[in-house]
């Protein structure tokens, strides 16, 4: 188990060391760092300071070493749009927002996609099961930043019972987690459905029934545990869909959180705010990738022995 | 040796399923996009970039307006009907495009990876567990940063989205029928590495990667809308859906039509395509299921 887990810590390592390379590597392809990182009145003194301590006049090698050394300990230069700023440190203060959001997402994906999921494998061919799926062909053809304006249209303006945007109270949360959530809970539901399904129809589940065990217990003991594996390998894709949501939707919502800033700081041509922003969610997306092959082994006794 | 008759090949019931052919979706598909995209020259009614001030704010028919504005104008008074029709040409080429590049890396990377195995196979899928680890959102992030949204940048990430799939599906394949009879058997003949490769694996991966690229148009056409709807997918003035639904966002309280039509034919669009897309999985290749 140690062996499987630290395999995958290494490729997560390698992938996200992957990202700084191309972090790097767009720097350079948007012609001149210098041009990128620095505001078009920077003096010659400026640019001159800038290139010695980036060790721009270094071959290229060097730089990207530099730049990864700078990036592990979290530099990525002074913010443009946001003067005295510094970029990872503007990022980290928006991280908590994101976050926020994120797990209230997650919360409603999975208290409303799981029981869904259940009950239209359960009662395979009711209204519920057609419900279901009808939501789910429906949930994942909707672009979430559709559903996010639709939703400020009907509960914003037309029944006025949530702020259209912004932060502060739980209230703003509420639709931006609604819209973000709307997709992950027809992708959760459709493969629980599906896991259920063939759990059902397995020997020892018929084997268990036929021994007198209740239905309750047959669902919810015998079959959940053993379905619960393919819902759980979701969870990873849950998260870059999460942070993509997040992108799009505190856009709509104008929730100043890591995507907010994101699409802000590339309107600006703030690049050093991109590089961070972008190293900051990828490392948020290896550690929940990580955390899901950790539960994915508490669940999953092959790879616990194996 | 591998058992290979796929569920596809067994004849009636094939035909029962061709029958099933999903109308509606098909219906909706060809009104909704293909026609538009193809004849936006025709059946537009107005020119999608002219403004048209005294036209400013129609509401769409049925809300008061006319047949002149059908779905009513934005607040330069131009026709929403007409932008999203001319729209439609670009949502498409952008998808296409972005997959067939990602069909075209993912498969030769995945035929090559299967057949070769070895150090280049451990390479292409090390690639591919990092590229399904990295969200395409961040790639069109940097790429919008580094050289500019464009329609090239957007092909780029839609490309970068789609091709692991395809090299991870097709390497599968490959790995069960390089050990087939009939490929054994085209060795042992003398064909060439290319001959074997070309004329006998490849026409048998090809139903799941029509299948698996049919799945993906949607995929790829919400990428592509979200990338305009943010500001860094093909740039203004084209009236991609995504951008169309941005210029209405700020005034859906009062002129709702300029965000929600657009915003409907991308999800009827999507809708239809990934309906279309269960009817062909399940009638080529039932084993993509899982996928």
């Amino acid at each position: 188990m140690l062996r499987y887990f630290l395999l995958r810590v290494s490729s997560s390592l390698f992938a996200l060391l992957i990202i700084t390379m191309i972090v790097f590597s767009l720097s350079q392809l948007s012609g001149s760092p210098v041009d990128a990182l620095l505001p078009d009145d920077a003096t010659q003194e400026q640019i001159d300071m800038f290139i010695s301590e980036w060790g721009l006049d270094q071959p290229l090698w060097k730089q990207y070493v530099t730049f990864l050394g700078n990036a592990v300990q979290g530099d990525f230069g002074i913010s443009l749009k946001w003067p005295g700023e510094s970029a990872m440190g503007f990022v980290l203060d928006r991280m908590p927002a994101t976050l926020k959001l994120g797990g209230l997402s997650i919360l409603i994906t999975v208290v409303i996609a799981l029981p869904l999921g259940i009950a239209a494998a359960v009662y395979k061919g009711s209204m519920i099961d057609k419900f279901a799926q009808g939501f789910a062909l429906m949930g994942q053809s909707m672009p979430n930043f559709w559903l996010g304006i639709v939703l400020i249209w009907v509960f914003s303006v037309w029944l006025g019972w949530l702020p259209t945007s912004g932060i502060g109270t739980f209230a703003h949360l509420i639709l931006p987690a609604i819209a973000i959530a709307w997709f992950q809970i027809s992708a959760l539901a459709r493969l629980t459905r599906s896991a259920m399904l063939e759990v059902l129809d397995a020997e020892y589940i018929k084997l268990a029934r036929v021994k007198g065990v209740s239905e309750w217990a047959v669902v919810f003991k015998h079959a959940l545990r053993n379905a619960a594996v393919v819902p759980l390998t979701y969870f990873g894709i849950l998260a870059a869909s999460i942070l993509t949501g997040s992108v799009v939707i505190e856009s709509v919502y104008s929730y100043p959180g890591m995507g907010w800033v994101a699409i802000e700081a590339i309107r600006g041509r703030d690049f050093p705010v991109v590089q961070a922003v972008i190293i900051a969610y990828a490392v948020i997306y290896m550690l929940s990738n990580l955390f899901v092959d950790l539960l994915y082994v508490v669940v999953n006794p092959r790879i616990r022995h194996g | 040796m591998v058992e290979l008759s796929s569920p596809a090949q067994t004849g009636p019931s094939l035909w029962r399923r061709l029958r099933k052919l999903p109308l509606l979706p098909i219906v909706v598909l060809l009104t909704v996009f293909i026609i538009p995209a193809f004849f936006a020259e025709w059946i537009a009614l107005h020119d999608p970039y002219v403004p048209n001030l005294r036209a400013r704010l129609q509401p769409p028919v049925g809300f008061g307006g006319t047949w002149e504005y059908p779905l009513g104008t934005d607040r330069l008074g131009r026709d929403i009907y007409s932008r999203i029709v001319h729209g439609a040409w670009y949502v498409l080429a952008v998808s296409m495009i972005g997959i067939a590049v990602g069909v075209v890396i993912g498969t030769t990377l995945g035929l090559i990876a299967g057949y070769v195995r070895g150090w280049f196979d451990g390479l292409v899928m090390r690639l591919v567990d990092i590229s399904l680890a990295l969200p395409a959102m961040l790639l069109a992030l940097a790429l919008a940063a580094a050289i500019g949204a464009s329609f090239l940048s957007v092909v780029i990430v839609v490309g970068f989205a789609l091709w692991a799939y395809f090299a991870r599906q097709v390497r599968a394949e490959v790995l069960l029928l390089r050990n087939a009879d009939f490929v054994a058997r085209s060795m042992v003949a003398g064909s060439s590495h290319t001959r074997i490769l070309f004329r006998h694996i490849l026409p048998n991966v090809t139903n799941t990667i029509v299948v698996l690229a049919t799945l993906q148009v949607g995929i790829a056409i919400m990428l592509d809308a979200s990338l305009s709807f943010l500001g860094i997918g093909i740039p203004r003035p084209t009236p991609t859906w995504g951008l169309l639904v941005s210029d209405g966002r700020d005034f859906i309280a009062t002129d709702w039509w300029i965000a929600f039509f657009p915003g409907l034919a991308i999800m009827l669009t999507v809708l239809s395509v990934n309906m279309i897309g269960d009817w062909l999985r399940d009638t080529l290749d039932p084993r993509l299921r899982q996928v």
